[in-house]
């Protein structure tokens, strides 16, 4: 392990980290990015994940971020259990695309599942290769070794030790890993050292606090929006008032009277700058635009689901087709239908997309909050026709994301605004462009069906999404057409149709699954374009089987619990239900059996479960519905989580939280609405979301920890059983079957005059 | 230009040459680098921007910098230091409220002005208090347990 000039650099980008270094000392920066382009970090390098300092602090490099779920920690814990070292000497570097390697970004809940394995591993080699070396320097075997802190000593005879900072002197590994040549969310590059198992964990399992948080409660942690290089200027972004017109003129004087305030155009793409925000805010305002006019691109949103309904199909996909459904479902028995829907939903992530970008001749510098750091890097590249390397994209955290909001967006804006400018620019869309013009949840319609045989089981199920597109712009923005500038310059956005189908594990032995998408509502950049929003299918697709099952268990006239129970013998999905209900104290008995309250108020409480992936989770909700207004208050939950190894039970509670709470929100209340003309659902009043008046009493959990089974994801898999539990628990409560989501008060007080 | 604003904030008097209808939440943030209050709508109904003017409440993307002139604007900083935290900041870190934290801004300084009228509120009076504002992330119930916790310091 020799001292190399890669490890100094490492250690000097390590201090950096905060960009107020760059700001005071704009002529370092430009030296400092000159040596981190001769060495980017290779995959197969233990020096591109691990690094000790000559002090013995640890520096892991992660390729994703962290988008406010504490994703940070657990890796902090996951590398600092595995080198033994105290967790407070371990930070993290995350997603950058010069000091990082690509490990994907956030994407599917994969942060722990995947992007941890790769570090447990890195930290455990990098440990195997400290103790061979003291083995050495110490000249006993290495089994007779053990590490605590950072300091390897002799079994049995703990004066004889040598530290880590003194075993690797500053210097690098130089140890190579065997990479399975992937990229993305898959890269694997495992060394020969075996990981600990779980016995022997002292960290994962514990719940230590966040590292993010002091900042942020103390209003010094630092967001993409906070970020000034010099010469910075404001941008903001005009969009057409009808969705797909076209600039046919831009009368530039009529901004004049605001100081230094210029348009920047760039075929169809029109933005505004100036030095000061609120003359760049309010000179967009103002800009004199004549939008060509065409025939309207859409049609009211309230008939939405009949235009689903009678649209022809674009893509049909069986998933699954299992004994001879049609035959079944004509063959007597209990036959149920029913027909869910659902309509597009937006991210609305609490501040609108936000990035800064200064495009040199020499490189770009991308500060930006999009979840796929390296992905928009290559994106952006394209866009402005520049090569990938040239691009230096840094993940810097920004209002919560729950998949491809309009980060992405904001950054490519910025990126074309900054090119046309000369100087760094930082883009804030408003809170219009970001409730109507980010992409979209994607709405749809669910046919399902069931024969219910003698013995009370379900004999046949059909289940059939209807939809459009889920992703018409790519959760990994690597192609200008992904970002809505890319679109407005003219790059054809040409998705892959696809939709999907529920994840459960009922055995029904006629059972097929479809789905088939309709359809771009409109072609060009679209308000309604769709893409990933947490959990990207998963609410949809559940309210409606979930839901269904409920009908059957209420057509049989069974328990629900005991009639998911019926059909599922996977032990790990039994255990989860069992444990949901359990902790629920869930009084059995056919829905309407917990019917409770009085007067105008009633309550009742529902089930839904579902797995995504290897994570299981059963939601129990108790709503109470008030007869007179409509309103349903989701009060208390239950929720049964297992995703495997549980590395921060503390955390992952406060994650399922946040979930269930999202889900909730998104089932009572959330719903694009459009016109012929665009999106009319731009702020919070017209899109309304969950607020603390109607938040949760109280949600216990239960978190069946699974040491010996890999950890599975839980950024997003509680939120898609939580629309149908709260459906269920209205059935149960007033009878009456909620199948359009959101569940408006004013839909409520429709369906109990219909009950 | 003469256009200049003058304000106390976090304890410290600043003047700023701008135009006084500004509203004080790019004063604070572009001229002053104060960021913890954070543009979220503009609009008035989120709370991201929320500072406190003389101890109350305001939501500074829809408030003039004139409105605040010579009186005392308090953003997070202000509010307490890591040394000596308001109660709602130290209950916040001990719940681990915040996820993405763009919002806190809303719900502490709101909280804050709340637990000064009302030392012990009740729940009931707490969800009053804090309807309307918004957080995405869903940390409804973390605010809860937060506002809650910070009571039961006010001695
Ligand atoms: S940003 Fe001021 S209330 Fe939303
Ligand atoms: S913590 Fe993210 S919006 Fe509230």
């Amino acid at each position: 392990m020799n001292a190399h000039t890669a490890a100094s650099r490492r250690q000097l980008l390590q201090g950096m980290g905060a960009l107020v270094v760059l700001i005071s000392a704009p002529a370092e920066v430009l030296a400092q990015t000159a040596k981190i382009t001769d060495g980017l970090p290779h995959p197969a390098e233990l020096d591109s994940w691990i690094a000790i300092a000559a002090d013995g602090k640890v520096t892991a490099f992660f390729g994703k971020p962290d988008v406010g779920l504490g994703v940070e920690m657990a890796i902090a814990q996951i590398v600092a259990e595995e080198l033994d070292v105290p967790l407070d000497r371990v930070s993290i570097v995350m997603a950058d695309t010069k000091r990082t390697c690509d490990q994907g970004g956030v994407s599917g809940s994969t942060g722990v599942q995947l992007g941890g394995a790769m570090l447990r591993g890195a930290a455990a080699e990098a440990r195997r290769l400290l103790v061979e070396q003291a083995s050495v320097k110490l000249g006993v075997a290495t089994d007779k070794l053990e590490v605590r802190d950072g300091v390897v000593s002799v079994i049995g005879a703990p004066r004889k030790k040598v530290t880590y900072a003194q075993l690797i002197k500053g210097g690098r590994f130089d140890a190579k890993l065997d990479w399975n040549g992937k990229t993305g969310n898959t890269l694997l590059a495992t060394g020969k050292a075996k990981p600990k198992t779980p016995d022997q964990y002292r960290l994962v399992g514990t719940s230590p606090k966040r590292r993010d948080i002091p900042g942020k409660v103390h209003g010094t942690y630092p967001y993409a929006a906070d970020y000034r290089p010099p010469g910075m200027l404001h941008g903001r972004t005009i969009q057409p008032p009808v969705a797909g017109a076209k600039p046919v003129s831009v009368d530039e004087a009529s901004i004049a009277r605001f100081s230094r305030a210029k348009v920047l155009r760039k075929g169809d793409f029109i933005g505004v700058v100036a030095p000061r925000e609120w003359d760049a805010i309010q000179a967009a305002r103002t800009l004199k635009v004549t939008w060509s006019q065409g025939p309207s691109p859409l049609f009211d949103s309230e008939t939405l689901y009949d235009h689903i309904r009678k649209a022809p199909v674009v893509k049909r996909e069986v998933v699954q087709n299992l004994g001879a459904v049609d035959e079944t479902l004509k063959g007597g028995g209990l036959l149920v239908e029913a027909e869910y829907e659902w309509p597009f939903q937006t991210h609305a992530s609490m501040g609108p997309g936000c990035a800064v970008a200064d495009v040199r001749p020499d490189g770009i510098t991308l500060w930006n909050p999009s979840q796929k750091t390296f992905a928009t890097a290559q994106g952006v590249a394209k866009l402005l026709g520049r090569p990938v390397e040239s691009v230096h994209s840094i993940y810097v955290q920004g209002p919560g994301s729950y998949g491809r909001n309009d980060a992405g967006d904001a950054c490519a804006d910025a990126a074309v605004m900054s090119s046309l400018a000369g100087k760094p620019v930082r883009v804030q869309w408003m809170r219009a462009d970001g409730h109507g013009w980010d992409p979209k949840g994607a709405a749809s319609i669910h046919e399902v069906r069931a024969a219910i045989g003698a013995d009370g089981k379900m004999a046949a199920y059909d289940y059939l999404s209807k939809g459009v597109n889920r992703m018409d712009v790519n959760t990994f923005e690597q192609d200008p057409q992904d970002f809505l500038a890319g679109q407005r310059l003219g790059f054809p956005n040409t998705p892959t149709p696809n939709f999907g189908t529920p994840e459960d594990s009922y055995v029904v032995p006629n059972r097929r699954m479809a789905w088939e998408t309709i359809p771009k509502l409109m072609e060009g950049a679209s308000p309604l374009r769709t893409s990933h929003l947490r959990d990207p299918l998963g609410p949809q697709i559940h309210f409606a089987s979930e839901s269904f099952i409920d009908e059957c268990a209420a057509a049989a006239k069974a328990d629900p619990v005991a009639f998911r129970l019926a059909h599922i013998q996977a032990p790990r999905h039994r255990a989860v239900i069992e444990a949901a209900a359990k902790a629920a104290n869930w009084k059995a008995g056919p829905p309407g059996a917990r019917r409770g309250g009085s007067g105008s108020t009633v309550t009742g409480t529902g089930f839904a479960y579902a797995n995504r992936g290897q994570t299981i989770v059963a939601v129990v909700s108790e709503v109470e519905v008030d007869k007179t207004t409509g309103r349903v208050w989701p009060r208390r939950f239950w929720v049964a989580h297992e995703c495997g190894l549980v590395i921060n039970p503390d955390n992952l509670k406060l994650v399922i939280e946040g979930n269930v709470v999202h889900g909730a929100s998104r089932a009572l209340f959330e719903e694009v609405k459009f016109d012929a003309d665009n999106v009319t659902t731009t702020d919070w009043i017209s899109y309304p979301i969950l607020g603390m008046e109607d938040a949760p009493e109280t949600m216990e959990m239960v978190l069946l920890n699974r040491p010996d089974l890999p950890p599975s994801g839980a950024g997003e898999p509680s939120t898609r059983p939580v629309a149908a539990a709260i459906a269920n628990a209205i059935y149960d409560a007033t009878g009456a079957r909620m199948r359009r989501a959101p569940f408006t008060r004013q839909r409520m007080k429709a369906a109990l005059a219909k009950a | 230009m003469a256009d200049q604003v003058s304000l106390t904030v976090d304890g410290k008097k600043r003047k700023v040459a701008a135009d006084p209808r500004t509203p004080l939440l790019y004063i604070l943030r572009d001229d002053l680098e104060l960021n913890s209050p954070h543009f979220g709508c503009g609009l008035g109904q989120c709370g991201a921007c929320t500072v406190q003017i003389d101890g109350k409440p305001v939501r500074s993307c829809v408030t003039p910098a004139s409105a605040a002139e010579g009186k005392t604007v308090t953003t997070l900083i202000g509010l307490g230091t890591p040394e000596h935290p308001h109660p709602i900041q130290a209950a916040y870190i001990e719940e681990q409220t915040p996820q993405c934290g763009y919002c806190i801004s809303g719900w502490m300084m709101t909280a804050a002005a709340l637990l000064k009228e009302k030392p012990h509120p009740t729940d009931a009076e707490i969800r009053e208090a804090l309807a309307g504002l918004k957080c995405r992330c869903g940390t409804h119930m973390a605010i809860m347990r937060a506002v809650k916790r910070a009571a039961a310091m006010n001695v």
